[in-house]
């Protein structure tokens, strides 16, 4: 019997994380999927343990409140603050990028760097507001 | 498929011809999540009163419910689309990313679900 099923050759595949120097760019790309699965696996299940607590009552709005209130719980929150901000931040970012501006080397390190950096900024701004009013 | 020439190899293993369709839902989410994931945002900020009372109160009138309601099916049906990409990145085996996606939308129909239900409980119950 003639064995003619060629074994099939190993096909060259795309250079990955492991081929690339690190810059800017790759960082914030990266980012954006860290905090956009983080806030799906993770924001999520808060929302509806929220929405839920709000609909059944005080009682169980009092345990959310409570675990919502104490240190781990504000971790929680102020971490899914900084994954929507930053989250939002590089999708706008995407938006510009979506319209085949902002490729130049220069621009596209910059706002690779603005972005998390301005989420940043606002996540602190906003619990700074919420912590100390 | 066949297995003799390269070509026979890869021959109807091109492009799926609608993976635009997936983009551009994952740019009109984002869009929804935006101006939605603002608006509760800022409601949350300004807010001081986090009692059970002020925060029913608020969800129970129809503009925030409507608001609710909307960020509900944006988030989901947007972290549907990126879960998909994570999976079809991440799982190589078909069978195991069938499996995986398979569970992903049963889950975040489910999910959306019950965030509806509670936001109509909230709306349309009594205050």
């Amino acid at each position: 019997m003639a064995q003619i099923e060629a074994k099939p050759a190993a096909r060259p595949l795309s250079p990955h994380l492991s081929i690339w120097r690190w810059g800017p760019a790759m960082f914030v790309s990266i980012l954006h999927r860290v905090t956009g699965d983080g806030m799906a696996l993770v924001g999520l299940p808060v929302l509806l343990w929220w929405l839920y607590a709000v609909a059944a009552g005080p009682v169980p709005y009092a345990i959310f409140a409570g675990h919502a209130g104490a240190w781990y719980g504000k971790l929680v929150l102020i971490g899914l603050t900084y994954a929507f901000l930053s989250h939002m931040a590089s999708g706008l970012r995407h938006f510009v990028l979506d319209t085949g501006a902002g490729y130049e080397l220069k621009n596209n390190a910059l706002w690779s760097i603005l972005t998390p950096v301005l989420a940043l900024s606002a996540t602190v701004a906003v619990w700074v507001f919420i912590l100390l009013r | 498929m066949g297995n003799g020439t390269e070509l026979g190899r890869v021959r109807a293993l091109g492009s799926a011809h609608s993976g635009a369709h997936h983009w551009l839902l994952q740019r009109y989410t984002a869009i929804g999540n935006l101006f939605a994931g603002l608006f509760l945002l800022f409601s949350l900020i300004l807010t001081t009163d986090f009692s059970f009372k002020a925060i029913h109160d608020w969800l129970h009138a129809p503009l925030p419910a409507l608001i609710a309601g909307l960020f509900v099916i944006s988030t989901f049906w947007h972290a549907r689309l990126g879960l998909q990409v994570l999976a079809e990145d991440y799982v190589k085996d078909n069978a195991n990313k069938f499996a995986v996606i398979a569970a992903l939308n049963l889950s975040t129909f489910a999910g959306a679900a019950f965030g509806l239900l509670s936001v109509a409980r909230i709306a349309l119950g009594g205050a």
